[in-house]
């Protein structure tokens, strides 16, 4: 089956499926801060046009809620936060070096393959879409996860930390139409929590090492010295 | 159904009037009120279960029957017994100036928000929101455990939330596959994530796609279980946090996210009918098991010598759920139970014991026995309990664990014997020169509360010795709906 034999829906969905895949590439190759955090807001957006687009064509209401919940915290709330947290600790003009960047690109592009071999043997159960969906959005969350291991910035982290989240959110909007309301909005809550926890932990951060370079965490060992 | 509805309303309260009018004098108290209501309403609870039965509210959001009852009445417990514990430990750690009324204002805020959070994944049927109330409790304790605010308690916090954060994210991929092939079978909408409803129909869930979500929700929640090699976050926000965290923590927090995955496991083992969720459970066990018994014997710090503890009864508990019979799932129900009462019994001894030393450094903490003999033989008797020494409940189900081992899987029997031996010899190395022998110049006695320690093991030598009639029908009846068949 070619891409434009199928309906404009199920195009869409994969289109959208890639450019999500996309940024997080993006984001995983990224050197500047301020400007892995404007990935990540557009990683959000992309989100919520994927979540209205479902919402309309399923003519589902309360995934429209999940779109502007999706805007709010992903694309404005949580970006602004970080953004303030960069330019308060005068690191919009640090490049990070990434120790073996070639490594983690590859790194990345094998984890994305891994998702498609790990989801496989539903392969017969769904329909292609889905199949790309989930896929995609398990690669999402493992690269958030390469992500933070590869950088050394707090901010990455919490970046990091949220685009799994993102993932995760493409995965419940493409695959079922949305969780059970309940349910969408206690995560919405709980992310909402964990990014006034993060400002909160910035704050204690910086206060204790003076700077936000977790490598500096390392006091405690698992055994003694 | 009220008694549930109203084990969530206490603690909401809570939260909000310690945030509110929380610099007031006395508001440990309050917090031990607090927590003695709930008990009160989780015992009309369990009445109710006890007279008619499983009790399913009317909308089908709560769900409480023989497997979470007697964790709801226990996470009640220790939750009050540990608040008693709390008041004069946290007024004394004010008197030390570690604290000032702000934090103790949020910690005890956060302590009933940890409550609730406790008593949501127990009671709630929806397996999503169980996920959010498992979130919840991460996000309640993370400011909690940097309360001391020292760089060490920042660095502990800061792991404890990423590990923790990330980790439970895979289950809610697992918990979206889950949803996924429940909309398959044509449940979609607000039913659909209803573990009642979705165990009723289990046999049709697509099992490749239950497998898939089975390894996600069993590395989800198992950083949270602490299992090894995701336990990295577990001792350092033991030991950095404040003791009564500590308490809760090992107590209920591992015992609740061992709760979610069983939970799951009865969804996954009811559509694939084959053993490999219990076996990646036994894997994952048994690693646990051995790997926290030999770290041990390293600790230097008493808080995080007793998290390691923790990891391998954990790991143990993990290990009698993945071989699934009836012997071992009743085991794995009673040593929840007798490790929760027994290790929330020794923090609360280690939190007094580190007063007394003023330090958490297991080679600066001498001669507890004669400094102040209640504490030094609490800690002693504590830990003759959590090593497993008859007659303390923990012999009972380690033993009963060893049987269901040598009947289901022989050859690995060897494997667990060692590891009691390795763990023993490794709490008895660092126990033995702490009560015993001189008391160190200048040591003085702190005033103490020893009664929620005494209470805790005269419970643990209890159900040692003879299991009550009602409870001992509470594990038949779980370990029927857990394992499919009766035990004994």
């Amino acid at each position: 089956m070619t891409l434009s034999t199928m309906d404009f829906y199920t195009q869409a969905i994969l289109s959208m499926a890639a450019l999500i895949g996309l940024t997080s590439f993006l984001m995983l190759g990224q050197s500047r801060l301020l400007r892995m955090i404007f990935v990540f807001a557009l990683q959000g957006f992309l989100l919520t046009l994927t979540t209205a687009l479902v919402a309309y064509s399923m003519d589902n209401g309360h995934l429209y809620i999940s779109a502007a919940l999706t805007l709010v915290l992903k694309v404005m709330f949580i970006p602004w936060m970080l953004r303030r947290e960069v330019i308060k600790m005068n690191m919009h003009r640090d490049v990070e070096v990434l120790t073996n960047k070639t490594a983690v690109m590859m790194g990345g592009a094998s984890l994305m393959v891994f998702s498609y071999y790990v989801l496989h043997p539903i392969v017969h159960t769904t329909t292609t879409v889905m199949l790309n969906a989930l896929a995609v959005s398990l690669s999402v969350v493992l690269l958030g996860m390469l992500l933070m291991i590869s950088h050394r910035q707090a901010i990455a982290h919490v970046v990091g930390f949220m685009s799994i989240e993102n993932g995760l959110f493409f995965a419940a909007i493409v695959a079922t139409n949305g969780m059970p309301m309940v349910v969408e909005l206690g995560i919405a809550f709980d992310v909402l929590v964990a990014a006034v926890l993060f400002g909160i932990f910035f704050l204690h951060i910086r206060t204790s090492i003076d700077s936000l370079d977790v490598d500096l965490l390392n006091r405690l060992h698992e055994v003694d010295k | 159904m009220i008694a549930a509805y109203l084990l969530l309303i206490i603690p909401l309260f809570g939260i909000a009037f310690f945030a509110f009018a929380g610099h007031k004098a006395d508001t440990g108290k309050v917090n031990v009120w607090l927590n003695a209501v709930s008990l009160l309403a989780t015992l009309w609870l369990a009445i109710n279960v006890l007279n008619g039965g499983t009790l399913l509210s009317a909308d089908k959001a709560f769900l409480v029957d023989s497997f979470n009852v007697y964790l709801i009445v226990l996470t009640a417990f220790v939750g009050l017994t540990t608040s008693i514990f709390s008041a004069p430990y946290m007024a004394h750690e004010k008197e030390l100036g570690k604290l000032n009324d702000a934090r103790l204002k949020m910690y005890h805020s956060m302590y009933q928000g940890f409550m609730l959070a406790m008593y949501l994944v127990l009671t709630t049927n929806n397996i999503g929101v169980m996920w959010v109330a498992m979130e919840g409790a991460t996000l309640a304790t993370v400011l909690l455990v940097s309360l001391y605010r020292t760089p060490e308690s920042i660095e502990a916090a800061w792991k404890y939330f990423i590990l923790c954060g990330v980790g439970i994210a895979q289950a809610l991929f697992g918990t979206i596959l889950l949803y996924y092939a429940a909309v398959q079978i044509g449940d979609g909408g607000d039913n659909a994530l209803l573990w009642s409803v979705l165990f009723e129909h289990a046999d049709k869930l697509n099992p490749e796609i239950l497998e898939i979500a089975f390894v996600f929700l069993l590395i989800g929640y198992g950083t949270k279980i602490g299992l090894v090699p995701l336990h990295n976050w577990l001792p350092d926000a033991h030991s950095e946090g404040p003791t009564p965290m500590s308490a809760v923590l090992s107590g209920l927090l591992l015992n609740d996210a061992l709760y979610a995955v069983v939970r799951n496991k009865m969804l996954v083992d009811g559509a694939t009918h084959t053993l490999i969720a219990g076996h990646l459970m036994m894997g994952f066990g048994l690693l646990s098991f051995l790997v926290a018994a030999l770290f041990l014997h390293r600790q230097t710090d008493i808080k995080r010598l007793f998290s390691y503890s923790s990891i391998e009864h954990m790991g143990l508990m993990t290990f009698a759920f993945g071989i699934g019979g009836s012997m071992a799932t009743f085991a794995a129900l009673l040593h929840m139970t007798v490790h929760s009462l027994t290790k929330s019994a020794i923090f609360v001894t280690v939190g007094h014991a580190a007063q007394v030393a003023g330090t958490q450094n297991i080679s600066k903490i001498r001669g507890l026995i004669k400094t102040q003999p209640r504490i030094g033989w609490g800690l002693l008797m504590g830990t003759v309990a959590i090593a497993g020494f008859p007659p303390f409940g923990v012999f009972t189900s380690e033993f009963l664990v060893l049987l269901a081992t040598m009947h289901s899987y022989p050859w690995l029997a060897p494997l667990l014997l060692l590891g009691i031996g390795i763990a023993f010899a490794g709490l008895f190395r660092h126990i033995q020169p702490m009560v015993y022998g001189d008391k160190p110049e200048g040591q003085m006695p702190v005033k103490a509360n020893l009664l929620p320690v005494m209470i805790h093991l005269a419970l643990v030598l209890w159900l040692g010795l003879a299991i009550p009639g009602f409870l001992a029908d509470w594990f038949s009846q779980a370990t029927v709906l857990i394992s499919g068949s009766a035990p004994l």
